[in-house]
């Protein structure tokens, strides 16, 4: 008598979740499309651009978030180098974005403007095939699923954990930055990739494409938190929280933790991935600074202030800090940087649980044991005495 | 859950056609399971086992005592495959090579270890510890997509029901108290469905009727596995009655029934002191 899997994915959610995410997708792919195109500019619920272009954006952190959670909240890795990998599929596709540029480009002619500036003469040959769409899917995928296997192979092999791994995390994340820094990299060095002009022959500028791209976020997230939702509550992500809380003990009873953080990792990794490829060109741009170590801290910042072992804190932290951001960035700019301070202190003293912990104190609700929701950072890898 | 017991295994009673050697398979044909021979460890220059040397037959309950630092902590580290010893041997049954075995595949291979401490995941329910215990294709691909069949839960319950847990089991285990942690950790062992159960203090924290109950519990173990139960309970030592082994600064100070031992005059000195 086993369950089909469908019934379980169905099963992993409860009913509020399910309408929840039903209003959510009514939202982004009914509502804010006909307000967006049908009511005229300066109509009292006229969406502009300038908001669906944004609301995109945070849709693709919100995405980054709920990954950062899957292997933070539930397996105990923080990782504070998820940038690179959400940047690294942002080139993978911001690649192809520059191929279709074709000959529209400053110079006229079917190489990217800054390989002309270079005085290079043809394509290198990393950059074979991405005129192609499929191809750039592959690759938004393969490279960072790669780097991700390939360092954490090496990183959990060797037991590295804790605060050791964080800051070998951030080390990567910030060489990477280094590395596409350079010119000769291939690139486009500190400039990056920009003046995107269409995807699949369709104009990227035009309102129906800002819809799409829209659209296709909020369904990777819906994707991603099903997808999320039904990992930690299989008994993979029981064997994860199990890790996180006592990891010794899960080696004594028959598990290779290594393989089990191997494959959340690389999946979170490629989820960041996929939502860099979606972020690049709805913001137009992607250059090096994606890769900054203040970046990767700024995706636990939205974990955290959300709250961790949740996923849908995840989403919450995303929007909250991002939506202040915009606000801050445009009404006070001098002060971002104290209010983000603010924040992450005021959230690491009076919300250990975040948003989504705090709401579950007023509800007066302990998290259902079945949840493993509440991480005991004071429960480290117990082994017997020395 | 004693008829499950022998199923997982492929060479209990299968004395006869020992002579083939089977690879990964515990062999059991010598009436041995645990073999040690001049196991030494040091850990900078301090040499946690010296020239350990020790064996457990199948079946036996063991008991092992020494004063602190004899190195019982260290010897369950090495058959575990924590801890590589720096010389010696380490066999499981006789073909089993433990230190060329890592944690996972030592467990795997029918060797469960209860801590100290009692070790336990302390926000998973009490059901949830022993579904995660339990003897099963433990690769990733599997837990992504493993449902407990009904033959699985009725295994859950018979071991709540013996470790006395069965209404807590929706519980977080974090709640239990300490002996009932202590219970719930020997449950996890045993839905592990081991042949050597390695226990270290099982009873310390544990009231004397838990005690008691516990002692009750290994006697009716042995036999279809072997337990080396490490302990410093002598009266607990006395009611598990079988054979005790005493460390002393990493290697074997005597063995022998537990008056026999507690008569030997080395070990009065080492217990009293010089």
């Amino acid at each position: 008598m086993r369950t089909p899997l469908s019934v379980r994915l169905f099963q992993s959610l409860p009913r509020t979740g399910w309408l929840a995410l039903a209003i959510f997708a009514a939202v982004a792919w009914i509502a804010i499309p006909a307000a967006h195109l049908l009511l005229p500019e300066g109509h009292a619920l006229h969406v502009s651009a300038y908001t669906v272009t944004l609301m995109g954006k945070i849709l693709c952190y919100a995405v980054v978030a709920v990954a950062m959670d899957l292997i933070w909240g539930y397996a105990g890795i923080l990782s504070l180098g998820h940038g690179v990998f959400f940047a690294l599929g942002g080139y993978a596709f911001g690649m192809y974005l520059m191929r279709g540029i074709g000959t529209d480009g400053s110079y006229g002619v079917a190489l990217p403007d800054f390989m002309v500036f270079l005085d290079w003469k043809e394509l290198p040959w990393f950059w074979v095939g991405s005129d192609s769409f499929l191809w750039a899917l592959i690759m938004v995928v393969a490279v960072p699923g790669l780097l991700a296997f390939v360092f954490g192979w090496f990183a959990f092999r060797s037991r590295i954990k804790g605060v050791y791994f964080s800051i070998i995390t951030q080390a990567l994340t910030y060489a990477t930055m280094l590395l596409f820094f350079r010119n000769e990299t291939g690139f486009g060095g500190n400039n990056g990739f920009t003046d995107f002009k269409r995807i699949l022959g369709y104009d990227i500028t035009s309102p129906q494409m800002r819809l799409v791209l829209f659209g296709l976020s909020a369904a990777l997230l819906i994707a991603v938190l099903i997808l999320g939702r039904y990992l930690v509550t299989s008994k993979f992500g029981r064997v994860l929280a199990a890790i996180r809380d006592a990891e010794s003990r899960v080696r004594f009873i028959g598990y290779q933790p290594t393989q089990y953080k191997l494959a959340i990792w690389t999946l979170s990794a490629v989820l960041c991935a996929l939502a860099g490829a979606l972020y690049v060109p709805q913001v137009g741009i992607i250059n090096p600074s994606e890769m900054s170590p203040a970046n990767s801290i700024e995706i636990a910042v939205w974990v955290a202030v959300g709250g961790r072992g949740t996923l849908i804190g995840g989403v919450i932290g995303a929007f909250i800090v991002n939506l202040a951001k915009s606000f801050f960035t445009v009404s006070f700019p001098d002060y971002w940087l104290f209010f983000l301070g603010f924040l992450f202190i005021g959230v690491t003293l009076f919300l250990p649980d975040g948003v989504v912990g705090l709401w579950r104190k007023l509800r007066g609700r302990r998290p259902a044991a079945t949840e493993t929701a509440t991480p005991t950072p004071a429960a480290t890898p117990q082994g017997a005495k020395a | 859950m004693s008829t499950t017991m022998h199923d997982g295994i492929a060479s209990s009673g299968r004395a006869g056609d020992s002579h083939v050697l089977r690879p990964g398979e515990l062999d059991l044909s010598h009436k041995v399971i645990l073999y040690l021979e001049d196991i030494s460890v040091s850990f900078d220059g301090f040499k946690a086992l010296n020239n350990l040397s020790l064996t457990i037959d199948a079946g036996e309950l063991r008991a092992i005592i020494g004063p602190n630092g004899a190195g019982k902590t260290t010897m369950m580290d090495v058959i575990t495959g924590k801890t590589r010893p720096d010389t010696g041997k380490a066999f499981f049954g006789q073909t089993l090579d433990l230190t060329r075995m890592n944690e996972p595949e030592i467990a795997h291979a029918g060797i469960g270890r209860k801590f100290q401490k009692p070790t336990i995941f302390e926000n998973h329910s009490v059901f949830e510890n022993l579904e995660l215990a339990m003897k099963t294709d433990k690769r990733v691909w599997k837990s992504l997509f493993a449902q407990l069949s009904g033959e699985e839960r009725d295994r859950v319950s018979d071991t709540l029901k013996r470790i006395r847990l069965q209404t807590e089991a929706d519980r977080p285990a974090g709640l239990l108290s300490h002996g009932q942690k202590q219970w719930l950790e020997i449950g996890m062992l045993l839905m592990q469905e081991p042949r050597l159960l390695l226990l270290d203090e099982p009873v310390a924290g544990m009231t004397d009727e838990e005690t008691e109950r516990t002692a009750e519990l290994f006697v009716s173990l042995a036999g279809q596995h072997s337990l080396v139960v490490v302990e410093h309970d002598m009266s607990f030592v006395e009611a598990l009655g079988g054979q005790v082994t005493v460390l002393h600064e990493g290697s074997v100070l005597a063995e022998g029934s537990l008056a026999k031992v507690q008569a030997d005059p080395r070990v009065i000195e080492v217990y009293l002191g010089r």
